[in-house]
């Protein structure tokens, strides 16, 4: 028998028998829960998708109601520099550009102090003090923005009006804001960087270790350049989050759409205008209601131009280390 | 070897000395009493079976141990006369002179030129761009590797092979004009023909450097060393020492049963 099957000669050389002869079943079989979960799942990204492009739907068709008025035109909308529904006038550009204002004086607050505390967290700190303070840094992002906008009434705007003049700082002003909207922000950028620093691997630390580099150098040359697409992408998100941010300019800028690049005089932003006004009685339909909804489509180009910019960053500059 | 004052004599013998040298991990003992001199211009060459501490000890000849969290070295490790571990010693100012190429190549994710450009450039350098092109050339030509990369060297020094990736390593170390390359199984993730490229060049780096070597692989210790360091664990599972003496001694006549053991490969 053994002979047999070394030399491969066709012959059944084990017995007929029940175990080796019944069909298996390998058919398909249904698996209800299976496909139930895949439902779910299908459900929850179609809800969100639905929902953007709802927004997205809604912008647009209440805009496009707002330039239907007579007394709008989009060329003003677009290059006008004076906000004044009560006059008819709609030129956006004193929201941009507080919007911008204030968004840039909390990059200038945010990128060195949340780089810095990503530095320090991802390359200097012991586990210990990382343990404690990277919990501390993201109590710090939940944070009521309304506190927040309290703080920048209370707190900042006194300290610039005592360092600059009273005269000089106005109570509502594009600088307080801006410097709180940087603290509120900075928490983010802290912790995406850090995300980004601490997941270059440890390799590239040594080799530069290895040749006499020391700590700071090796941060600066070595580790942020390798994470710097990480570290753009943070900041952009951050940037997003100033542009989109609402309740600190609202209290603290102060509600009148000057056209200034003066940072100590009051000034509204988009957001800010698109709260004051939804917030006073208005009637459906009338130009003030429309015109918050074009402020919103202009708000959203601005976003979504920054995460296209960002993807693109991302891309273009990652360092590829492995 | 009946000088008076040993400092001086050892200093004009060995690169390096290690006399009763401890190293812990914490409350771990992980390199017990480890004397023995490092030969200048020679290669010599750390083996044992994993955990016998050999590349401990490595990292202990540029203070590269510091980085690790409760890490000590206890007793002496003389450089040049000097105990790299008193307190007044910079670490940053010993791996200025003592190099190290890893296990895994780890070029920076920068150009060619700008890897090798790194290391003088955060020592001070002071040149000119001229006579940084011709740092990077002259070390590239030291690692062999200039006639490979000369027409790209602004292309990305992870695009080369695992192999020219090592030797970029190499003309990266040798660019900041260290006395000592200390190299950690640096052929371990390379093929035998990079391995091989790399034992040839061990051999011409050795006129002008002293070259400490941790391998894994016996061949490769009998080859490509003049001197061989067998190191073991004890009970206490602390890397020792057991025997140092010339390469071919120690894999033609070894005087201890447990390296005549080892390096026949019974065990490790």
């Amino acid at each position: 028998m053994a002979d047999q099957a070394r030399v491969g000669v066709v012959e059944r050389t084990v017995p007929l028998t029940d175990a080796n002869t019944r069909m298996i079943d390998l058919r398909k079989r249904p698996r209800i829960g299976e496909s139930l979960i895949q439902i779910i799942l299908f459900i929850c990204g179609f809800i969100s998708i639905f929902t953007t492009l709802g927004i997205v739907f809604v912008l647009g068709r209440e805009s496009l109601l707002f330039f239907a008025h007579p007394e709008v035109s989009l060329v003003e909308f677009v290059t006008k520099t004076v906000w004044q529904p009560a006059i008819d006038e709609f030129g956006i550009l004193p929201l941009v550009n507080a919007t911008l204002m204030t968004s840039l004086i909390a990059m200038l607050v945010a990128v060195p102090l949340g780089l810095g505390a990503a530095i320090y967290l991802s390359e200097y700190a012991s586990e210990r003090a990382r343990s404690i303070l990277k919990p501390l840094l993201e109590i710090l992002a939940g944070v009521p923005t309304v506190v927040y906008g309290y703080f920048a009434l209370t707190f900042v705007t006194p300290l610039l009006r005592n360092a600059f003049g009273k005269d000089v700082v106005q109570i509502y002003n594009v600088a307080s804001a801006g410097i709180v909207v940087g603290i509120l922000i900075m928490p983010l950028i802290a912790t995406l960087s850090e995300d980004a620093l601490s997941s270059v691997p440890s390799a590239l630390r040594q080799a530069a270790f290895g040749l006499g580099a020391t700590k700071f150098e090796t941060a600066v040359q070595v580790v942020v350049p390798a994470a710097l697409s990480g570290v753009i992408a943070a900041c952009i998100v951050a940037m997003s989050r100033a542009i989109g941010e609402t309740m600190v300019v609202a209290l603290a800028a102060g509600a009148s759409p000057n056209f200034t690049f003066n940072p100590f005089l009051p000034a509204e932003t988009m957001t800010g205008h698109i709260a004051r006004i939804s917030g006073g009685d208005l009637s459906y339909g009338s130009i003030d209601y429309d015109s918050i909804f074009a402020i919103g489509l202009v708000l959203f180009f601005i976003t979504l131009i920054l995460n296209i910019l960002s993807r693109w960053i991302v891309n273009r500059f990652r360092e590829v280390y492995d | 070897m009946t000088t008076t004052n040993p400092a001086t004599m050892s200093a004009e013998r060995f690169a390096l000395e290690t006399r009763n040298m401890h190293i812990y991990y914490s409350a771990f003992r992980a390199v017990k009493d480890v004397s023995f001199g490092v030969e200048r211009n020679k290669i010599t060459a750390l083996i044992g079976p994993s955990g016998c501490g050999k590349s401990t000890v490595l990292r202990s000849f540029n203070r590269m141990n510091d980085l690790v969290p409760g890490a000590r070295v206890e007793g002496d490790v003389l450089f040049r006369g000097q105990n790299l571990y008193a307190p007044d010693v910079d670490a940053v100012q010993v791996r200025r002179r003592i190099g190290m190429v890893f296990q895994k190549p780890n070029p920076f994710p920068k150009s060619i030129y700008d890897n090798i450009a790194f290391g003088p450039k955060i020592n001070g350098w002071k040149g000119n761009k001229g006579e940084m092109d011709e740092l990077v050339e002259r070390s590239l030509r030291g690692a062999s590797l200039w006639d490979d990369v000369k027409d790209k060297l602004q292309q990305s020094g992870l695009s080369l092979s695992g192999g020219q990736q090592q030797r970029l390593c190499i003309a990266r170390a040798l660019a900041v004009e260290p006395e000592i390359i200390l190299m950690d199984e640096p052929c371990s993730a390379l093929d035998p023909i990079s391995t091989l490229r790399i034992e040839e060049l061990m051999f011409e780096l050795r006129q002008h450097y002293t070259i400490v070597i941790v391998t894994h692989n016996m061949q490769q210790a009998a080859r490509a060393s003049d001197y061989t360091a067998f190191f073991l664990m004890d009970a206490d599972r602390a890397g020792q020492l057991v025997e140092y003496d010339h390469t071919e001694q120690i894999f033609q006549n070894p005087k201890d049963s447990r390296t005549e053991q080892y390096i026949s490969g019974r065990f490790g």
